[in-house]
């Protein structure tokens, strides 16, 4: 029932062990990608498997590393001064999203601390693809042990030869392909949920305050140090291996024509064996909470289930049986965002729960915009107070709709959506 | 570089590429409130009045820095536009002393922003800042437009005296680690003064003309707070 395309090396292999993960197929597919494909091949391979973003916008993977590969012919080079010495090689930049913040979501960490040298894999084919000498991962500050494991793993990959300069390419070898040149950097957050929005996060990078810029330019055209830059999540990159390596055929057996492959679904709440699962996309969330989640505790009723995080959507108990993929999901006006899906049942305060929610985004707006600035503060006031706002329901959504339409980046535009899904469903009055 | 047509309000007009949808908008002479927008700095957008609709786009866009596209269909009025503009203007006037703000008090009255609408909720009541003998910084009138930090910093003067501290709804301008302004690198060369919009910066002689006190005596005060701080150092 669970799916194991991506966490076939969770809890079996060492994660500090390259010889584990090589013995494992590990490293396979770079090798092929290497030795045997172009980077428009891969482009096309990626296209054809359907691999969708998993960090929560869900953006076309292949379509991305078009975008980035177009943009870099039209950069100036070298580039300018405005880009460190360091990093002013590379054409362009990968960065893996290790931010993780979304609320009930873990699914990265345990990628991260139980199989780093996929993520890291996955890293170098997406530079083999776009000719990124440079890559970052950003871990959110709080993952301690997978800063350890990444970065031993990221020192046992360059003294095999899988990180570098010349990867994969044997000493005298006269190939005229020109060969994989990238390095991997751990930058490490500092408490900021808004860091993983990719424009955030490529600030925090180059030295600023972590707030979003507008977009366009988007960051394929113009991302880490005005660069063009593909930004992944940990669990994207943890499924490009399977796909260089096994085809797109072979990734379509699972999930379903628009939503292809697995996703890793992190279910917290009151369920007997919360946890993170590698589901086949599609499954139904019933399906989900009641058999790989173990159900309900023992004699409570379900009363709403969380979906997509603080970010998200609530649902009510006569809404689970929709299946998991993105299509399915949005059909009923959720998102599957980050895979978080958090259970409450009978015995949940759901007006504590929104009342938690509204201070989560009061907390980590980052004060550039206006509406978020202001509409989130606003929120946890009412929400914590409605009789102090005698009109409450109809300011709450009057301002929700504001932060929702007129916000610059997708914390504000998200800030309202799981109260007033709340609200709206009949979960929780005012 | 190939010029680009759009439709703004129904009205059809060719702009050359790299035209921002605010500025097709003045050329055909539609109004699009703006606030932290200042012709003479990078445009933040972050006070977001002056979004617009666009069409085949989830949310509204802000016209001060969004450039045309070929094609675009921009309405610059909807009923989404306004109840957007008439909260933040709400927001705005529930947490900050807009008093000394001529124009945001206009578009209050354009849109029928209440003022009241939060009630007695968080203001900033920041404390005011009078640590120099040229000007004063009073934060509970600051809308937090970045006009000051852009003009201290890249689209100025390069001298980076002042940015922003904190987060969310306690961002406020600061010096480096709240240090008196004589202790950071300003030069008091009054940029930042001459952009803000709300009085929150303002020149000591202004503010003590408006508080009735004898301008007469400021030289002399400066002289005496200077020896004061000297010896509290």
């Amino acid at each position: 029932m669970e799916t194991k395309l991506i966490t076939t090396n969770l809890g079996v292999a060492n994660p500090e062990s390259i010889d584990d993960y090589i013995a494992r197929g590990g490293y396979r597919a770079l090798r092929q990608v290497t030795s045997e494909m172009s980077s428009p091949q891969m482009i096309e391979t990626l296209k054809a498997a359907g691999l969708i973003g998993r960090g929560g916008a869900a953006f076309p993977t292949a379509l991305k590393y078009e975008l980035a590969v177009k943009a870099e012919v039209t950069r100036p080079w070298p580039a300018p001064l405005t880009v460190p010495a360091l990093y002013r090689r590379s054409s362009a930049f990968v960065i893996c999203n290790a931010d993780e913040s979304e609320t009930g979501t873990f699914k990265d960490r345990l990628l991260m601390e139980g199989d780093p040298f996929r993520i890291l894999e996955g890293m170098a084919i997406a530079a083999f693809i776009t000719g990124a000498t440079n890559g970052f991962i950003y871990l959110r500050g709080e993952y301690a042990l997978a800063y350890e494991r990444l970065s031993r793993a990221i020192d046992a990959a360059r003294a095999r030869g899988f990180l570098g300069e010349r990867i994969l390419r044997d000493e005298g070898s006269r190939s005229l392909t020109p060969s994989l040149d990238f390095d991997v950097e751990i930058r490490r957050g500092a408490g900021a949920y808004i860091c993983g929005e990719e424009t955030a996060l490529f600030e925090s990078i180059e030295g600023r305050r972590g707030e979003p810029r507008v977009k366009p330019p988007f960051p394929t055209d113009a991302g880490l140090f005005r660069r063009p830059t593909v930004i992944n999540n940990v669990e994207t990159f943890a499924n490009i291996p399977f796909i260089a390596l096994k085809g797109a055929e072979a990734y379509r057996q699972y999930g379903t024509a628009k939503s292809p492959g697995s996703r890793v679904v992190c279910v917290s709440g009151h369920v007997k064996r919360p946890g993170a699962y590698e589901i086949a996309m599609g499954m139904p969330l019933r399906q989900v909470i009641d058999e790989l989640a173990g159900g309900l505790r023992d004699g409570r009723r379900l009363q709403a289930v969380l979906i997509g995080g603080a970010a998200g959507v609530f649902l009510r108990p006569d809404e689970i049986d929709v299946p998991l993929d993105f299509q399915s999901l949005a059909a009923v006006g959720a998102t599957f965002g980050s895979g978080a899906i958090m259970v409450m049942d009978d015995t949940a305060d759901l007006g504590g729960v929104l009342r938690r929610l509204a201070r989560f985004f009061k907390d980590e707006s980052c004060g550039k915009c206006f509406p978020c600035q202001l509409g989130t503060q606003r929120q946890y006031e009412i929400i914590r107070d409605p009789e102090r706002f005698r009109i409450a329901s109809g300011l709450l959504h009057e301002l929700g709709a504001t932060m929702r339409d007129a916000s610059l980046c997708g914390l504000g535009q998200t800030a309202s959506s799981a109260i007033l899904s709340a609200l709206d469903k009949g979960l929780m009055k005012i | 570089m190939p010029d680009i047509t759009l439709t703004i309000d129904g009205q059809t007009i060719t702009v050359p590429e790299g035209t921002t949808i605010l500025q097709a908008a003045q050329q055909i002479e539609k109004q699009v409130p703006t606030i932290c927008y200042h012709p003479h700095f990078t445009a933040p957008s972050l006070c977001r009045m002056c979004v617009v609709e666009v069409e085949k786009s989830r949310v509204l866009v802000q016209a001060c820095s969004r450039a045309c596209e070929n094609g675009m269909v921009v309405r610059t009025d909807t009923p989404r536009v306004q109840q957007a503009r008439k909260m933040i203007l709400e927001l705005l006037s529930s947490a900050v002393d807009v008093s000394e703000a001529p124009e945001i008090q206009e578009y209050m009255r354009q849109y029928g922003a209440d003022a009241q609408r939060f009630g007695d909720a968080a203001r900033r009541d920041l404390p005011m800042h009078d640590d120099n003998p040229f000007y004063i910084r009073d934060y509970s009138k600051c809308i937090l437009c970045w006009r000051c930090v852009q003009a201290c910093g890249e689209d100025v003067q390069w001298t980076f005296a002042i940015s922003r501290a904190g987060r969310g709804f306690e961002t406020r301008i600061a010096t480096f680690f709240d240090k008196p302004i004589p202790e950071s690198t300003c030069v008091y060369c009054g940029n930042c003064v001459q952009a803000c919009p709300t009085g929150a910066l303002k020149p000591k002689r202004e503010f003590w003309i408006e508080t009735g006190r004898d301008v007469s005596e400021l030289v002399r005060h400066s002289r005496l707070e200077k020896r004061r701080r000297k010896r509290d150092k």
